[in-house]
């Protein structure tokens, strides 16, 4: 029996990492891209603003079709969602953010990755989507035999529709596309304190981060958090300026190649997750470290 | 307008996960507890919703009898009664959830707006609201950044590349909240006390099968790093530059 991938049009990278897990499950045939190395798509049909109800649709005509031994969405926002529609409509166990299946065991994260969990799904259909940047990505492009249809909508598939798209222009550099990243946790102490982590950031090309003490305490916007429940980083460089390092923010910077941590306490759990630290007073560090960069240009 | 949100008291994890000796769940005899930090912030558009607009905020958490504490911790913000659907301690899975939620929903005078987190902190499962918005039949918007009710309307909005989309819902509607989507107030001490005699009723329903079974907890091999440390104090400085260059990005 086949598996059902469902590919999430906005993000290839992570479609490619849910096909990894497919293909541990069996032969795949794709739902909503003909772009993939597989034998076979289904290209559905639908209006060009996203409806999850739509999708969940178009989904189930594909399942009941190909008659699935399981079906595999990358964990995305939309991924995730329209899995969830599916599982509520025909009251299946939904498991998201799997990073393994086998049978009907899986491990999949909790805690946005601080925690595994291995569980059993008791249902003829699995539904699982996979973690992100866990598992590799299929490389290459393929010619799979192209299935297109047109789903039988009901008004209240689109009753839930992107009405809109505002633009919105991002000053400066981007924090989940920053090489580097000068962040600051509640070492930094006050909203004033970040003005030498910016300079130093301004020197690099780099984005400035923050933990969630911070964001709550009102010192930096929610935009600049890294963490569980803030932005996903993975610059070459993260630089944790009086960041402890709880899981919540590790959850978020996890994925930079190097980290270096500044901290007073050489005791900190950050420096579990660090390459490199400096142990001392970030107020005394960060300018000498942007003196020491001026320095090293000017020569 | 009625708003009912949705919490989970989820343990003050700190800075490492340690697990009870039968890899159940988290050893959280040391922990603090507080509330998934989306729902914190649900907790807040609703009272916002409801100061502007009129109305009450109920709030409902399913868990062990001491997640009072968290229903409590909101009527301290500025919700007026909650609903606790007291469980034995044990786990529910997102359907056993979902069910629980809206049979305590039923039971209650409707209400025009559901919310919830867009995922829990601890067990991330990212279906609950859109669950129960199914069994109620009405539409459900997730992973809003942004949120204002007009006309009976909800205008919904989500970060994506590039800006925002914008969902236009007839209430009532269930919608879920990303973190961000505001900054939740402080309790003051008065408030606190108010909250104390707020009314917080509480069901106890029978825990159905598990269909997605926890088997246990695995706490990940890390990478198990131990941090080169470049020096103490601005001394270190010239080290630091050191290693910007080797990653080449000094």
């Amino acid at each position: 029996m086949a598996v059902l991938l469902l590919a999430d049009p906005g993000d290839d990278e992570l479609t490619r990492q849910a096909l990894t897990l497919a293909q541990s499950l069996g032969e795949v045939e794709v739902v909503g891209s003909a772009a993939l190395p597989v034998a076979r798509a289904h290209i559905p049909e639908l209006p060009g603003a996203y409806a999850p109800g739509a999708w969940a649709t178009a989904l189930e005509e594909a399942i009941d079709r190909v008659s699935p031994s399981a079906v595999v969405a990358p964990g995305t926002n939309r991924g995730n969602e329209v899995l969830a529609h599916v599982a509520a409509r025909r009251d299946l166990p939904f498991a998201a953010n799997c990073t393994a299946a086998e049978g009907d065991v899986l491990t999949r994260v909790r805690w946005g990755g601080s925690l595994l969990e291995e569980a059993r799904i008791h249902s003829s259909l699995p539904l699982l989507s996979v973690a992100p940047h866990v598992l590799p990505a299929v490389t290459g492009e393929g010619a799979p035999e192209v299935d297109a249809f047109t789903p039988a909508l009901s008004d209240s598939d689109l009753a839930v529709q992107v009405a809109e798209h505002v633009e919105e222009t991002v000053s400066g550099v981007s924090l989940a596309e920053a090489r580097v990243v000068v962040s600051g946790g509640r070492g930094v102490g006050s909203a004033d304190g970040f003005g030498i982590l910016e300079e130093l950031a301004g020197l690099l090309d780099a984005a400035v981060g923050c933990s969630r003490v911070v964001t709550s305490a009102g010192w930096r916007p929610h935009t600049d958090q890294v963490g569980q429940t803030g932005t996903k980083v993975s610059p070459d460089l993260y630089i944790a300026c009086g960041i402890s390092g709880a899981t919540q923010h590790i959850a978020g910077c996890k994925g930079a190649k190097k980290i270096l941590a500044i901290n007073t306490d050489a005791e900190a759990p950050i420096l579990a997750s660090a390459d490199y630290a400096v142990i001392g007073d970030l107020t005394e560090i960060v300018p000498a470290i942007t003196a020491e960069l001026r320095k090293a240009r000017s020569q | 307008m009625r708003v009912l949100v949705c919490v989970k008291r989820v343990p003050l994890t700190g800075g490492r996960m340690v697990l009870t000796e039968d890899d159940q769940a988290l050893e959280t005899r040391h922990l603090g507890f507080t509330i998934s930090p989306h729902e914190e912030c649900g907790v807040e558009e609703a009272v916002r919703l409801v100061e502007q607009h009129g109305g009450e905020v109920t709030v409902l958490a399913l868990g062990p009898p001491e997640a009072e504490e968290q229903i409590r911790d909101t009527l301290a913000i500025g919700a007026d009664r909650g609903i606790l659907v007291a469980t034995d301690g044990g786990e529910w899975d997102p359907q056993a959830t979902a069910a629980a939620i809206v049979a305590a929903v039923r039971a209650e005078e409707e209400f025009d707006l559901i919310v919830f987190g867009n995922e829990s902190a601890d067990s991330g499962n990212y279906q609950v609201g859109i669950r129960v918005a199914h069994a109620l039949g009405r539409p459900v918007v997730t992973g809003l950044k942004g949120l204002s009710v007009e006309d009976g309307v909800a205008r919904c909005e989500q970060e994506v590349p590039g800006g925002r989309d914008v969902y236009r819902v007839p209430l009532p509607a269930v919608v879920s909240v990303l973190e961000g989507i505001n900054l939740p107030r402080y309790p003051s001490v008065p408030a606190k006390l108010r909250a104390r005699s707020k009314p917080v009723e509480t069901v106890s329903p029978e825990r159905p099968g598990a269909r997605l079974e926890k088997l246990r907890l695995v706490v990940p091999g890390g990478p198990g790093k131990q941090a080169e440390i470049l020096g103490e104090g601005a001394g270190a400085a010239p080290a630091v530059v050191n290693v910007m260059r080797e990653l080449g990005v000094a």
